[in-house]
């Protein structure tokens, strides 16, 4: 113990350093922690926390350490530390402490005795005493831990003791308290005493187990908390009482010594004072209560929310109050019971909610009566809202502005008579004389010349004839020059004033006259002269004096100019003379090299004149200068007698003083003549009066004044305006009232007022306004705007407009101090600098009106401007302007002077945007773009791919791509055809912009009586018909669509003649096939099981499956269309390509490896298809068409293997005789489009013509003749050509040469020509117009376009066959009709060996007159060279038509006997020429065709392999050109044959295609819709072999062999 | 739903067609359709409707009412063709036929907020008088091809009407994205507020979206 006591060396000092330190680290831990631990020692309380940190964060979810404590933690987590770890250590602890506190006691009773005698000495006692109550209190620091004084280190040894000696025997409270106020004295020393050793105690075992001793410590101070209940009591009721000063003293610096010297005995009362107050009084400490305490003892505190029970959140107490409380409850008897489990008080949740439970009070409005409610009204920017003047809206700070409008004065007015037009002049001249009078110029300026001439006599006078010096020399001068300029002045001064006098005697005299000569006074005007006599000699005197100075002025100056000028001239003489000597000189030198020496002086001098003369011109010598005149005095003083007497007055002569009053009398008005009588009614009738606009808003008028005869009004009224907005302008109005009616007489704008302006210090301003208005009266008044004159012969004529003056003026109002109601500077004038500033002044005057640059002016005088200052540098510039001249207001009108900055960006920016581009095109409607739809709205989504399609048609127009179409002579006749196209498109786009009513507006027609009897008679009409017909379905404009909406309906009814299935049983080495046909024999009786495939876009439906070669089906095919890139626009939809495929198929079922075990159960069949015809209808067809009804032919192929052709020759006869004439199949169908779409508008654009105007309107009567007479009849009479021009429909037709190959190919035959003929125009590929120009139009080219195009519609085709059939002598005419399922077309009608043909020009087939299946069905009109004839028969069936065209009652001429044949030429060439055949590019072709199509059909086929059988196809490819040759001639017989003995066991299905070569794509199509591909068999192969023949002029024939093998 | 980018604007147009005013005539009804450019799509509601047949009622007014909801909500890309509301009013005659009494066009408001809106109709003039007396007498009016003859400049000069009645629409227009596309539409006084956080407001707020 001795050796740790010697290693401290001072511990006094380091104490104290310590516990300072300790304390201040306390404090910020009591904040941050609110430990409630109590640590004696630093290192002791540092570990403590720590551990009590630790044992919290042990507890999980403990984040409130503030309501718990520490102690509990601690206790046991040393509990748990300590549990068996070390009694022995437990008890080694004990001893020694024991021992220290048995010395420490001994050495406090010795300290007790001496601090006692030193008591009452020292005024610090008080503290100490103090403080030694807080020593007492700190017994138990361990409780009252937040009492972290550090003298409670000291005193707690002895509490230590104290809690010894309650172990051996538990004192009674009394007995401690005694004890406690015994000890208290000595304690100090004895806690330092203690506290050293404790602390090297600690200092030994906190190395090794820190949290022990704080363990043990706190064991025993937990120990004695139980036991001694009172004791804390006590402590905490004292605790409060040394709480401020525990610090405070600890702050004075106080070594241990300190503390021994200040005790006064006279304290002594004041503390048992304390004592005494401290038993009576109780203060709640408001340091946190340790749990112990609050809890019953041995308890550990519980925490139901750790438990996982609900704890609601308590209500919120700050800390301290609930300290307080708890302090507070402690005190009270049974105050445990108000302690929760976990140590803290009870509470219940916080019964206040968060968000209001209550209903919120608005549902009230309910009740409220409806004019109660409140009505939102959204706040609305006034548009003056800037105006307002800051504070306007305070009551106190209004301003007032005070109008005076005091009256007006006529100068002139539409009735003044003539005598008030002179008496206003009379007036105004008076007026003006008035001022002059009052201003006096002459008056001061004679003064002024007095005084100037007074000086210089002066100075003449005191300098008297002595030379003057320079200075005054010069001032001499001046003076005169001044005395000149006011002489001057003076005189035209003295020269106005005499004329005005004169003007005013004028005006006067004449106003006599004229009240003599009318014999009636109207004004009242007078003038008087009054005379002033002078003296005459004086008078006379001064006169002449005046005349004398002025004349000695005048000498002296003409003297002064004369000697002026006079050195000029001498000085200009020298140098004339010198430069005259120079040319001499010169001369001289010249003259003596030109001649001798020898010359006389004389002639020399003549030389020299000669020279000076003839030279003079030559040499530009300056001119011999004039001397100057001298002055005529004489004439001076004649000039200055005249002058005075014009401008003064004559010497002696009376001054005249004209005096103008008002006074005379007027006329009675029964005196004067009725025009006077008439003209003062009505001047009586009149009244006027003033309106006041304050910022264009009315604010206030006069009363009404009638106008006097004097034309004066007066008013005399002042308005009070209290302004809340600035003011921009006062403009008064004169009105003028003429009993009920009032007009606008003139405006006067009057300027704001200064802010300083108030009711003194203006006086009322005259401000001049005149009116334009033109007034005439037939009565004396003169009227306004009209000439007048006063002269008897009427000349010198005047124009008086209305005018006058309006006096007022306007001020500020001035409040009861006298101060300005006006608003600050700034804002009254804001406006007027903002404008400027922003604007060039002289254009923003200039734009204003310039009203009253004057006034500006004055006011920027008035106000004293600071020029200097930027804020004025445009009104200054403004007035520099107005001052020095006109004011340049900009001579030019600019139109749209705001462009650029309404340009947003420049024209090259936009041209670079691609949005804008975009929606450009799509407004010009090119075809890319027509119908875009959602143009993005951003630029960056506007994608580049959008413009790559239309770019690249543009880079086309020149690069012609072969690759598409395989044939370079195709692809130049592609584009060529689009750029037709496109010209046709752009004036279709035009033309489409027209509308004419019809199109706008439905409308009945008028109807005819015959009509009108048709509807009568349809009222009779029965409802429901026995046999009802199919309704036209309402139309559905195309707008409106979309995908899915239109659909396709397909009627497939029946069909006749379809191919039978051959039987194959004779041949040989076919058994095995043989057997399984034998198996089924009933199936092998039915011939064939057809069924209808209907393909449209790649969508395929079929029909069920029927028997027989005349299947009837009956079915209704729905097939859904889509129109490309959903735009279902009626341009689009006719320009649809696609086409429909009605496939006619056999189903053949084969039985297939059928399994013997189970052979009873099971039969495995294979079906499969067998392609038999097709027929195919252009979606455009149907589309223009609506409907398509009726029995087709179908396309067979010319060899289908396995299949006969033999009519079956069977029972039904009675179509048989009808059929005889045709051959092949037939189908009948109804196709049409729901819903109905209404077809294109054809458009009625008239072109233009080269036809003859006659014949136009002839071809248009008889077109709508025949459109009124058989509506559904086809007429044409005038067609367009491929220029957009109407050409007349015979013009086209004309004898063509056929190629000379075809002719020369069977000379011997004819039939075999024209068949031959007829191919060679169907092979030509058939394009309809309506296809390729998207609009509803038909072009027609000629022939030789058409065979350079290679494409064309049925016009063409009839136009080329009807030529070539005329050539080669038929005759031939061309029929304009309706078929199906073309719809309106044109075929060719020949008549041959007496029978009449129908040609269908695109198949090359034809049909007799009588044929049933002919597709012809109407036929409107017949068209050759020379004429067209209508047909005007019953029936338009080709069976039932006659057509004999010369009977006019059963066709309709165009040219007839009244309206003959002109003579029109042809368009058609003469002659055709024709390229030959190209066999080479025709066999490249096939190959390419063949290897197309083969990856075209593996294609189809992803899942299965496609083998070719090499063997057929070589074999098939030799058929072909027989084919060809035969014209597709029936030649099946020949091919099976050859076929079957080539192949042996393979069971073959297949035919040829044959079509003319337009593009790849179609022949790819009709491959495909033909299902070869879709053969399923395992061991199927194929076999294709293409063939292309070609024919003159590129035409090509396309021959396709297809062919599926089966292995048997 | 939509990013913070919006490439389309939408415009919500909630509304009625209230009633019209036709002294003359009496039980009619009203068809409307929507009138819209290229580039504008309708994203929901009815773009074309037909009313009840309404009578009059028999206060001094005399307005038929019909009281007939719009709601449409359109997206478009670009404000030129923008929808255009076109009414056509039709009712019996004196035989009992069914007439047009009146066509009609508005554009739908371009501002956020209620509008109410007075359109005026007319119908076609026949072209001679005769016709007049004709159609009157069998109950065939001239009518329009197609009612959205009025909703379009072109080819207007060729027709002839005459002033009807009016139809009293009302509106309520709600517009979403616009301003970030950068059309303001709002009126010029009024300061964009950024408080509300709905992408849906009567002004026209940015979008936020999470």
């Amino acid at each position: 113990m001795k050796e740790r006591q010697s290693s401290e060396e001072d511990p006094g000092e380091t104490l104290k350093r310590t516990l300072r330190a300790q304390r201040q680290r306390q404090k910020k831990r009591l904040l941050g922690h609110s430990s409630a631990q109590e640590s004696h020692v630093e290192e002791i309380s540092t570990i403590q926390h720590h551990s009590e940190d630790e044992g919290s964060a042990e507890k999980a979810g403990d984040s409130g350490a503030l309501s718990r404590p520490p102690t509990g933690s601690q206790r046991s987590l040393s509990g748990r530390q300590h549990s068996a770890s070390s009694q022995h250590l437990d008890s080694f602890v004990t001893r020694r402490l024991e021992e220290t506190l048995r010395a420490a006691r001994s050495k406090g009773e010795s300290l007790q005795q001496q601090e006692a005698s030193l008591e009452p000495a020292s005024r610090l006692q008080s503290l100490r005493d103090r403080d030694a109550v807080t020593r007492f209190d700190k017994i138990d620091p361990d409780r009252a831990g937040r009492h972290d004084d550090p003298l409670a280190l000291k005193t707690r040894v002895t509490f230590r003791e104290a809690a010894r000696r309650t172990e051996k025997g538990l004192p009674t409270a009394e007995e401690a308290y005694n004890f406690f106020t015994l000890n208290f004295e000595l304690e100090p020393q004895d806690g330092t005493e203690k506290e050293r050793k404790k602390r090297k105690k600690q200092k030994k075992t906190t190395e090794k187990d820190s949290d022990e001793e704080g363990g043990v410590e706190e064991q025993e101070a937990a120990e004695v908390d139980e036991d001694n209940p009172d004791e804390n009591v006590d402590q905490s009721e004292a605790a409060p009482l040394v709480r401020d000063e525990e610090e405070d003293l600890f702050v004075i610096e106080q070594s241990s010594r300190d503390f021994l010297e200040v005790k006064k005995a006279e304290y002594v009362g004041y503390r048992k004072r304390i004592q005494q107050e401290s038993e009576l009084l109780f203060t709640p400490s408001f340091r946190t209560v340790p749990t112990t305490i609050k809890l019953p003892e041995h308890m550990k505190p519980r925490y139901l929310e750790d438990e996982g029970l609900y704890v609601g959140e308590r209500p919120k107490i700050s800390l301290t109050n609930e300290n307080i409380l708890e302090n507070r409850i402690l005190k009270i008897e049974e105050g445990k019971k108000w302690f929760g489990d976990d140590g803290r008080i009870m509470a219940l949740p916080d019964p206040i909610k968060e968000s209001s439970t209550r209903p919120p009070l608005f549902h009230m409005e309910e009740d409220l009566d409806p004019a109660l409610h409140t009505v939102y009204r959204k706040a609305v920017k006034s548009k003056y809202a800037n105006l307002y003047i800051a504070g306007a809206t305070d009551p106190e700070g209004d301003y007032q502005l005070d109008v005076d409008v005091s009256g007006l004065i006529f100068s002139h007015h539409p009735l003044f008579s003539r005598e008030h037009v002179l008496g206003a002049r009379l007036a105004q001249l008076y007026d003006q004389y008035l001022t002059r009078q009052h201003n006096n110029l002459t008056g001061h300026l004679t003064d002024k010349l007095k005084g100037l001439r007074r000086a210089l006599r002066n100075i003449h006078e005191i300098h008297g004839g002595e030379s003057l010096n320079q200075a005054m020399q010069r001032r001499i001068s001046e003076y005169s020059l001044e005395v000149r300029n006011t002489r001057q002045l003076r005189d035209s001064e003295q020269e106005k004033d005499r004329t005005l006098l004169k003007h005013i005697v004028k005006l006067w005299k004449e106003l006599k006259a004229l009240r003599d000569f009318q014999k009636f006074t109207n004004t009242p005007y007078k003038l008087s002269l009054r005379r002033e006599n002078v003296d005459r000699t004086l008078d006379e005197q001064e006169y002449e004096d005046e005349i004398l100075a002025e004349l000695m002025e005048l000498e002296a100056e003409i003297e002064a100019d004369y000697q002026k000028k006079f050195a000029e001239y001498k000085k200009q003489l020298q140098d004339w003379k010198l430069c005259v000597r120079k040319q001499k000189t010169k001369k001289k030198k010249r003259k003596k090299k030109k001649k001798g020496k020898a010359q006389d002086e004389t002639e020399e001098e003549d030389e020299y004149q000669d020279v000076s003369e003839s030279e003079g011109p030559v040499e530009e010598g300056p001119p011999k200068p004039e001397p100057p005149e001298k002055p005529d005095f004489e004439s001076i003083e004649q000039q200055v007698r005249e002058k005075a007497s014009r401008i003064r007055r004559k010497p002696g002569e009376s001054i005249l003083i004209p005096e103008l009053s008002a006074s005379g009398n007027l006329t009675a008005s029964e005196l004067c003549p009725r025009s006077e009588t008439a003209r003062r009614e009505d001047v009586t009738r009149r009244s006027l009066f003033v309106k006041i606009l304050y910022n264009d808003k009315e604010v206030s008028r006069t009363d009404s004044r009638s106008l006097n005869t004097d034309f004066r009004v007066h008013f005399g009224q002042i308005f009070n305006l209290r302004i809340v907005n600035c003011p921009q302008s006062i403009n008064l109005q004169v009105f003028e009232e003429i009993g009920s009616s009032c007009y606008l007489l003139a405006q006067v704008f009057v300027p704001v007022p200064e802010p300083s302006v108030v009711a003194d210090r203006v006086s009322l301003e005259e401000f001049e306004f005149s009116s334009n208005q033109r007034v005439m009266f037939d009565h004396e008044g003169v009227g306004s705007d009209v000439p007048l004159s006063f002269e008897a012969d009427g000349s010198n004529k005047q124009t008086l407009l209305t005018s006058g003056k309006l006096s007022c003026r306007v001020y500020w109002g001035s409040g009861e101090d006298g101060v300005a109601l006006a608003p600050p500077v700034s804002q009254q004038r804001g406006g007027l600098h903002s404008g400027l500033s922003r604007l060039d002044a002289v254009t923003f005057i200039g734009a204003s009106g310039l009203y009253d640059m004057k006034k500006i002016g004055e006011w920027a005088t008035r106000s004293r401007l600071d020029p200097n200052d930027p804020k004025n540098a445009s009104i200054m510039q403004l007035l520099k302007v107005a001052t020095s001249g006109e004011v340049t207001a900009p001579e030019y009108f600019r139109l749209e002077q705001l462009q650029e900055e309404f340009n947003f960006v420049t024209d090259e920016e936009l041209e670079r945007s691609k949005r804008f581009r975009l929606l450009t095109l799509r407004n010009q409607e090119v075809a890319e773009f027509r119908n875009y739809k959602c143009v993005p709205s951003l630029e960056r989504e506007v994608t580049d791919k959008v413009f790559q399609e239309y770019e690249k048609r543009l880079k086309e127009g020149e690069v012609v791509d072969t690759k598409e179409h395989l044939d370079s002579h195709r692809a130049l006749v592609a584009k060529y055809l689009q750029k037709i196209r496109e010209s046709v498109i752009n004036r279709f786009l035009l033309a489409k912009h027209h509308y004419i009513l019809s199109d706008l507006v439905v409308e009945e027609e008028i109807p005819s009586i015959g009509i009108l009897g048709l509807n009568l008679f349809k009222l009779a009409e029965p409802k429901r018909p026995l046999k009802p017909q199919r309704k036209a379905r309402k139309k559905v404009t195309a707008q409106n669509l979309s995908d899915g909406d239109i659909k396709l309906l397909i009627n497939i009814i029946r069909a006749y003649d379809i191919p039978i299935r051959r039987p194959q049983s004779n041949k040989p080495g076919q058994s095995s096939q043989c057997a399984i046909q034998g198996s089924d024999w009933l199936l092998s009786q039915v011939q064939v099981r057809p069924f209808v495939e209907v393909s449209f876009q790649r969508m395929v439906l079929q029909t069920t499956t029927a028997d027989g070669p005349n299947p009837c089906w009956n079915e209704e095919l729905q097939l859904p269309f889509s129109a490309p890139n959903g735009d279902y626009s009626a341009a689009v939809l006719q320009s649809v390509k696609d086409e429909v495929f009605i496939n006619i198929f056999d189903e053949v079922v084969y039985e297939t490896g059928v399994k013997d075990q189970d052979r009873a159960k099971s039969i495995h069949t294979r079906v499969e298809k067998h392609w038999l015809g097709s027929v195919k209808i252009p979606f455009s067809t149907i589309y223009s068409q609506s409907r398509i009804d009726g029995t087709f032919k179908v396309h067979t192929p010319a060899v289908l293997l396995g299949y006969s052709k033999e009519r079956s020759y069977g029972t039904n006869g009675a179509y048989d005789t009808m059929r005889n004439l045709s051959e092949g199949a037939f189908i009948t169908l109804f196709i049409t489009i729901e819903p109905q779409l209404v077809p294109g508008e054809s458009v009625r654009e008239k072109f233009d013509s080269q036809e003859d105007e006659r014949l136009l309107q002839a071809s248009e009567r008889f077109e709508r003749e025949a459109a009124e007479g058989y509506p559904d009849r086809p007429c044409i009479t005038t067609i367009i050509d491929l220029n957009g021009k109407t050409i007349f429909v015979t013009r086209y037709i004309r004898p063509l040469n056929p190629p000379k190959e075809l002719l020369d190919a069977s000379l011997d035959d004819p039939q075999e020509t024209t068949a031959l003929v007829a191919r060679f125009v169907s092979l030509i590929p058939s394009l309809p117009d309506r296809v390729s120009f998207s609009g509803n139009c038909d072009l027609w080219s000629t022939c030789d376009q058409f065979l350079t195009l290679l494409a064309g519609d049925e016009e063409e085709h009839a136009v080329l066959l009807c030529n070539y059939f005329l050539f080669m002598g038929k005759k031939a005419w061309l029929i304009i009709g309706t078929a199906i399922p073309e719809g309106p077309t044109a075929y060719v009608l020949t008549f041959e060996q007496s029978r009449y043909l129908i040609w269908n020009p695109s198949s090359a087939q034809y049909y007799g007159q009588y044929d049933t299946f002919c597709p012809l069905q109407t036929i409107g009109c017949l068209v050759n060279a020379d004429n067209v004839w209508f047909n005007i028969q019953e029936y338009t069936s080709p069976m039932t038509v006659s057509f004999d065209t010369t009977k006019a009652n059963l066709w309709k001429p165009f040219f007839s006997r009244s309206f003959s044949h002109p003579g029109l030429s042809s368009v058609q060439p003469e002659q055709l020429v024709y390229r030959g055949t190209d066999k080479a590019a025709a066999a490249e072709l096939q190959d390419r065709i063949e290897k197309i199509l083969k990856e075209k059909i593996m294609e189809w086929r992803p899942r299965h392999p496609t083998r070719w059988n090499r063997y057929c196809t070589t074999t098939l490819k030799q058929f072909l050109p027989k084919l060809e040759v035969s014209g597709g001639q029936d030649m099946a017989e020949g091919h099976r044959h050859e076929l079957q003995s080539l192949l042996g066991d393979n069971n073959i299905s297949g035919f040829p295609l044959h079509m003319p070569f337009s593009e790849i794509r179609p022949i790819i199509e009709a491959v495909y819709s033909t299902g070869v591909h879709n053969v399923q068999a395992s061991n199927v192969e194929f076999a294709l072999a293409v063939y292309v023949h070609p024919y003159p002029n590129n035409v090509l024939s396309v021959w396709v062999y297809l062919a599926s093998l089966v292995r048997t | 739903m939509a990013t913070s980018n919006p490439s389309v604007f939408l415009l919500s147009v909630n509304g009625q067609i209230e009633g019209a005013n036709f002294p003359e005539y009496d039980n009619l009804y009203c068809k409307y359709s929507f009138v819209y450019g290229h580039d504008w799509a309708p994203t929901s509601g009815l773009e074309e409707g037909i009313t009840q047949i309404t009578c009059k009622g028999s206060e001094s007014s005399h307005k038929l009412i019909w009281n007939f909801p719009l709601e449409t909500t359109f997206k478009s890309t670009n404000p030129s063709g923008w929808p255009q509301l076109v009414v056509s009013v039709y009712g019996p005659d004196v035989f009992g036929n069914d007439v047009v009494r009146g066509y009609g066009a508005t554009h739908i408001p371009f501002t956020p907020g209620q509008h109410t809106r007075t359109i005026p109709m007319f119908v076609p003039e026949p072209t001679w008088r005769l016709q007049k007396f004709t159609s009157w007498l069998l109950g065939r009016r001239p009518e329009y091809t197609d009612p959205k003859v009025v909703a379009q400049g072109e080819g207007r000069e060729v027709t002839r009407v005459c002033s009807q009645g009016f139809v009293t629409v009302s509106f309520h227009i709600i517009t979403k994205d616009m301003k970030k596309l950068g059309y303001d539409t709002g009126p010029a006084s009024l300061v964009n507020t950024q408080s509300a956080t709905s992408g849906w407001s009567t002004e026209e707020q940015p979008y936020t979206m999470e």
